[in-house]
């Protein structure tokens, strides 16, 4: 089990106990459907729900950002006939794994989440569509499915209200673009995961050309704790325009490698030091601060970045999904970008041009530079690349191909030079060898 | 003849199908291909045309549309594997904590390269994109469903053995 910490545990409250804590009986002992069943006593009105979230300024935690209660409102929740709710747990951006452990250790928080969102928006019906790598994790939530409509929590009138919900698990098989939401709901179709023009958005035409929401698992997770303390207290625990705590998953040349909680806002190097510091001691040298679609930043910048959407888009790249990627001075940017490269590559979907080909071409012009066949204009011909890429696709996998190699020949020009040059890496790569700790090193 | 002579699929597969296909509205069947080719690739090892075709004829979709999805998604076999399939993620985050190290551990303990199988016919290898689990690197999955964690050279090899590595039957 990867290592938790909490500063404000909030979110990983019920992880304490790791796989001991996950049952209906014990999300209930720590105040768990205490929400869900407020709304029907109290009569909480759709506005006032929505209100309240709005008022917690929750954003998206999935990677845009993007304000929940915002979006929520955009649902035309008077329409009759079906709308949907629908989870985005397809987490395969590259360095983040928050969501497996959230569905882990606390199924029924998204759970709850997803019914109190399906009261908010009229919806009768909810999928969570599960990253089909993590099929212990799907098969987990099933269980936890089937508790809760044992409960009386999912199904027709629900605790003996007006409001009917059901709610089901649907897994992937192995294709990052259906983290794509409207690729997702191709996927739930039964198709290929090709994601579809917007507009129209899916709160219009979603899931069976229904209006539908979709939101992260860890934003629906937060849902019943937003309630529970009020939207103005969550919004407090972070800071203005970022409310709340938010998970955020370390991954790389870090001691303890795992997923922390902590308020958004919170310094870089606060994160840095709960996830045990760097490996072995050494330096810092890069960090992609949220999942490999984001823009890499150099340590001395991340170093006195605090870690909340508006501070890493002001240092030059994005929040994302929360994904921490530390690169300690063991790593050879060139090789670290072929392969975030060749990702890229290897997952679009196909369907643009601008994507399908352009991530063939940034491919194969770092990997020619990696293995020492690079020439002196390929770094202007992979910026080119980009520029023909972005803005051009459907989806935003063409900007998440583009945007690290941008930003490892922004930032770490002279590597790539170098590599060009010499025909080999700056880093020897028995020194990039020991960096991994495959290996252990014997005492000598 | 009866369905049940025609089928591919055991009885117990079929209703695992039908438990999927009640997920969705009655007019979208086709939302549990993805689910049925799961369950079918389970029960037969790999997906042979023949098996799609079949499980898209369950769900009343075209054979082709169902051979759509199966193409699509990583995880579905094509083509015959071993008896068990490792996926090693080399994604950064991972290769950061030694899994490609772990991948080529495998390849010279197995002798094979990526997406080939052992004379034996018992382990096939390929290279995953990201599985979710960076946190636990350097990671792998076993057969599609069993995710193995922190793969350092030990666990690799006790998890080769529990797989009857070097047994002369597979």
């Amino acid at each position: 089990m990867a290592l938790i910490a909490s500063l404000n545990p909030l979110l990983t409250t019920g992880w304490s106990r790791g796989d001991a804590g996950w049952r209906l009986r014990d999300y209930e002992a720590r105040g768990g459907y205490v929400q869900l069943r407020r709304l029907f006593n109290d009569k909480v009105s759709q506005d006032d729900l929505i209100a309240e979230v709005k008022k917690s300024v929750l954003r998206g935690r999935g990677g845009a950002g993007f304000p929940t209660g915002l979006k929520w409102s955009f649902m035309p929740r008077a329409f009759p006939g079906d709308k949907y709710v629908v989870c985005n747990s397809d987490e395969g951006e590259p360095g983040t794994f928050k969501d497996r452990d959230l569905m882990r250790f606390d199924p029924h928080s998204v759970i709850e989440g997803m019914i109190i969102a399906g009261y908010a928006m009229g919806a009768q019906r909810g999928y969570n569509y599960i990253h089909g790598e993590i099929f212990d994790i799907y098969e987990r939530f099933e269980e936890a499915l089937d508790e809760a409509r044992a409960a009386g929590f999912l199904g027709n009138r629900i605790l003996g209200s007006d409001f009917s919900f059901d709610l089901f698990a649907h897994h992937g098989y192995g294709a990052y673009i259906c983290g794509e939401e409207t690729g997702l709901l191709e996927s739930i179709e039964g198709k290929k995961g090709q994601p579809r023009y917007k507009p129209p958005f899916p709160a219009s035409y979603g899931l069976y050309g229904k209006p539908t929401t979709i939101n992260n698992t860890e934003t629906f997770a937060a849902i019943p704790f937003i309630l529970a303390m009020g939207g103005e207290n969550f919004l407090g625990l972070g800071k203005p325009n970022n409310g709340g705590t938010k998970l955020f998953s370390v991954s790389g040349h870090v001691n303890r490698p795992g997923n922390y909680e902590v308020p958004l806002g919170t310094p870089f190097s606060t994160l840095l030091e709960m996830a045990g510091g760097m490996r072995g001691g050494r330096k810092l040298k890069a960090v992609i601060p949220g999942g490999s679609s984001a823009p890499v930043l150099p340590a001395e910048i991340m170093m006195n970045t605090t870690m909340d959407y508006d501070s890493i888009a002001k240092a030059g790249s994005m929040l994302g999904s929360g994904a921490v990627i530390v690169m300690d001075e063991t790593t050879c940017m060139v090789k670290a970008l072929e392969r975030l490269s060749y990702f890229y590559f290897e997952e679009s979907c196909g369907q643009c041009t601008p994507c399908r080909e352009g991530t063939g071409w940034l491919y194969r012009v770092v990997h020619r530079i990696e293995h020492g066949e690079g020439r002196p204009e390929d770094l202007d011909q992979l910026n080119r690349v980009t520029d023909n890429i972005m803005g051009r696709t459907i989806c935003a996998l063409g900007d998440a191909a583009s945007l690290p190699v941008r930003s490892f020949i922004n930032h770490f020009r002279s590597e790539f030079e170098y590599h060009i040059e010499n025909k080999t890496c700056l880093v020897d790569p028995a020194v990039q060898r020991a960096g991994s700790g495959f290996f252990r090193v014997e005492a000598t | 003849m009866s369905e049940i002579a025609t089928s591919l699929l055991s009885a117990d597969a079929l209703k695992r199908i039908e438990r999927e296909a009640d997920k969705y509205p009655a007019d979208q069947r086709q939302s549990a291909v993805m689910a049925a080719l799961a369950i079918a690739q389970d029960e037969k090892g790999w997906l042979a045309k023949e098996t799609i075709a079949f499980v898209a004829g369950v769900l009343g979709m075209a054979p082709v549309a169902a051979y759509e999805v199966a193409s699509f998604y990583n995880m579905y076999n094509l083509e015959p594997v071993g008896k068990f399939k490792l996926l090693v993620c080399t994604n950064l985050p991972c290769a950061l904590s030694g899994g490609v190290d772990a991948a080529d551990y495998l390849k010279q303990k197995l002798g094979i390269g990526f997406n080939e199988t052992t004379a034996d016919g018992r382990f096939t290898l390929q290279e995953g994109e990201c599985l979710g689990a960076c946190g636990d690197a350097p990671v792998m999955i076993l057969n599609n469903k069993r995710m193995c964690s922190f793969m350092l050279p030990e666990q690799i090899d006790a998890l080769l053995a529990e797989c009857g590595h070097g047994k002369a039957e597979v």
